[in-house]
């Protein structure tokens, strides 16, 4: 009855000064609608840019570097034991690029209930032979079923069908490549591999990942064909490409599986932390700059309830002169206050979606991005629910100081004063 | 005794320290028709806040129905004026923000003793008797200044008070509406009994009242 009471006062005089409180309210609702489009629109790019290197990055990668041993034969020497080692010169030995024991590794990471699946890969470099140029450039052999379905391989194919390289003797081709060898699906090319042998490949595909580098210089074919064109055993697998449940374990894991299998681990926290760090930054931009929206819908909120409350000192005397508290005063100023920034919020965020959707609706294209037709928005209900609560937050927080003087105003001053 | 104010004092410190109250006692009995009459200056007014509870910065005590009412919290007093006090003022001070009825329900609603629909019910009444009960849906600015007076003071019944106070409540009117609400103050005395202290400088006024309270310089001349 109470509440009630003081409800049907705070409508009153919103009322009493309609325009105001809908001016306050429609800046509410326009520092929120833009608060939530620019976080989903931001996000939307972050993870659009974020995806186009982290979805195609395995979370740990294994492979075998040629370097030097860390342990040169002279150091286990017993007999120089502690003695300055100067040879000059050192270089490393003829070592593999192969992972040793790839077949054990692979089950034993496929039971692995961390692991949410793998690929296993061949890269090797090639010479692409164009009449009588050579071009260099990489051959990679993959299992693509497992590439469609953990890097989404299948998203950057634009021409040919992936399924084909089933066949052996298929290659699927980068952009640049193929435009460079005026190679098309359906056509043969000639690869001349590091050792010499040449071989003759049908493109069953073109691919665009968006990275023109990479575009320019890699191929994709079955394992099977890139061991045949090596020499190799069915066993010779040059990396290991993990993808696991939980990215954020890739750093131990690297460093477990690394001392486990004796090969050298990457992972993808140390081989794309400037991609995290950019998100970050435009992350903490659009936050920032959302709040500021918020902070100043908010003193336009304090400025008519100043405004308000000067306006209505007669009332204000009235009321405490029949019975009102000083609570019940600031009560009935924090509820125009918070029914103000209810309202403003709840449409800001409705205003907002729409938004959202809106510029969903623009046209993106780029050649970079192939999968992308328009502009990416992220429709995280996070957003909603943080620019919800903020509003509401600010809107209180400009009624507080207002409610306070409200309440604190002295009736006989005001009775008397006329 | 409805009201008991014992040796109150108030200075007021603007530029140089100023006695306006100086251990003024005053008693209201049940059903008394008190005025408080002295020229302008003389304090009434300020004291007349004082004894509403509104001003609370005073030296003395001041009791009401048998309660110490003195150094109690604002809430307590707000409770006190909201049951016990029925105000009525030299300007209106109606809520233009409601209509007519509604002003005469606000005291009563907060009171929240009554359902909305009983109170609206004794609302009506209220006006009945002021012969106000036509211009319930209207706004107090579309009233007359006599006509507003009488909605307030239906306004300052509504919640049967104790006491009905006023501070020149007649001082703003023509000769014809001043008589009215004399008549009615007079009336609600000898039919229902209410306790009524008014300040007026109104000589005519006053006479007709049970008592006058006489003031000068901050002392009572006549108790």
């Amino acid at each position: 009855m109470k509440r009630g009471l003081i409800l049907e006062i705070a409508k009153a005089m919103m009322l009493a000064r309609g325009k105001q409180s809908v001016v306050a309210a429609v800046g509410v609702v326009f520092s929120i609608s833009m608060f939530i489009a620019l976080l989903g629109f931001m996000n939307g790019l972050n993870s659009l840019l974020d995806g186009l290197i982290l979805n195609r990055t395995p979370h740990i990668r294994f492979y075998n570097e040629i370097k030097p041993k860390s342990k040169q034969p002279i150091e286990l020497s017993k007999e120089f034991n502690g003695a300055l080692h100067s040879i000059r010169s050192i270089k490393p030995s003829t070592s593999r690029l192969a992972i040793y024991n790839s077949e054990s590794i692979l089950d034993y990471l496929k039971k692995d209930p961390r692991v949410l699946g793998l690929c296993p890969k061949i890269a090797t470099q090639v010479f692409f032979n164009v009449g009588t140029l050579d071009l260099t450039g990489v051959l990679n052999g993959i299992d693509w079923e497992q590439e469609v379905k953990l890097f989404a391989f299948q998203d950057y194919i634009v021409a040919g069908e992936v399924e084909q390289l089933d066949q052996l003797n298929t290659v699927v081709l980068g952009k640049g490549l193929a435009e460079r060898m005026l190679a098309q699906v359906g056509d043969r090319i000639q690869i001349t591999t590091a050792q010499g042998s040449q071989i003759q490949l049908k493109v069953v595909g073109i691919f665009q990942s968006g990275l023109g580098d990479f575009d320019n210089s890699n191929s994709y074919a079955s394992l099977a064909t890139v061991q045949k064109i090596l020499g190799q055993s069915a066993a010779y697998v040059t990396d290991i490409q993990v993808k696991l449940h939980d990215l954020d374990q890739a750093p131990a894991l690297a460093k477990e599986f690394a001392a486990l299998f004796e090969v050298d681990a990457d992972d993808i926290q140390t081989v794309n932390s400037q991609f995290e760090t950019g998100s970050k930054v435009r992350t903490i931009i659009s936050y920032a700059v959302g709040v500021t929206l918020l902070i100043v819908a908010g003193f336009g909120i304090y400025n008519i309830l100043n405004m308000m409350i000067y306006e209505k000192l007669d009332s204000i005397a009235i009321l405490k002169a029949i019975g009102f508290s000083p609570k019940d005063v600031n009560r009935i100023f924090i509820s125009i206050a918070l029914i103000i920034g209810l309202l403003g919020s709840t449409l800001g965020l409705l205003v907002g979606y729409l938004l959202s959707v809106l510029i969903d609706q623009i046209p993106f294209e780029t050649d970079a991005l192939p999968t992308i037709t328009t502009y990416p928005i992220d429709y995280n209900p996070k957003f909603y629910l943080i620019g919800g609560v903020f509003g509401l937050l600010t809107t209180y927080l400009a009624g507080y100081f207002p409610a306070k003087k409200a309440a604190s105003i002295d009736p006989v001053e005001i009775i008397r004063g006329k | 005794m409805v009201l008991e104010a014992k040796n109150i004092s108030k200075i007021f410190y603007n530029s140089a320290p100023t006695q306006v109250l100086d251990r003024v006692s005053i008693q209201v009995k049940k059903g008394e028709f008190v005025s408080i009459m002295g020229k302008s200056g003389c304090g009434k007014s300020t004291l007349l806040y004082i004894l509403s509870t509104m001003d609370t910065d005073y030296e003395g005590e001041l009791w009401m129905d048998g309660a110490l009412v003195t150094g109690k919290s604002p809430d307590y007093l707000s409770e006190l004026r909201n049951k016990k006090i029925g105000f009525v003022f030299q300007f209106h001070y109606l809520l233009n923000e409601f209509s007519v009825l509604e002003n005469v329900m606000i005291p009563a609603l907060k009171l929240a003793a009554h359902t909305r629909e009983e109170i609206e019910q004794r609302a009506m009444e209220k006006l009945r008797i002021f012969d106000m009960q036509d211009h319930a849906k209207k706004k107090p600015n579309q009233l007359s200044g006599g006509q507003k007076q009488r909605v307030s003071i239906a306004r300052a019944l509504i919640n049967e008070p104790l006491l009905l106070m006023g501070d020149e409540p007649t001082g703003n009117l023509d000769q014809k509406n001043s008589a009215l609400v004399f008549d009615k103050f007079k009336e609600l005395c000898s039919s229902q009994n209410q306790t009524l202290l008014i300040v007026t400088h109104d000589q005519e006024f006053a006479k007709k009242t049970d008592r006058i309270i006489e003031m000068e310089d901050g002392k009572v001349l006549i108790p």
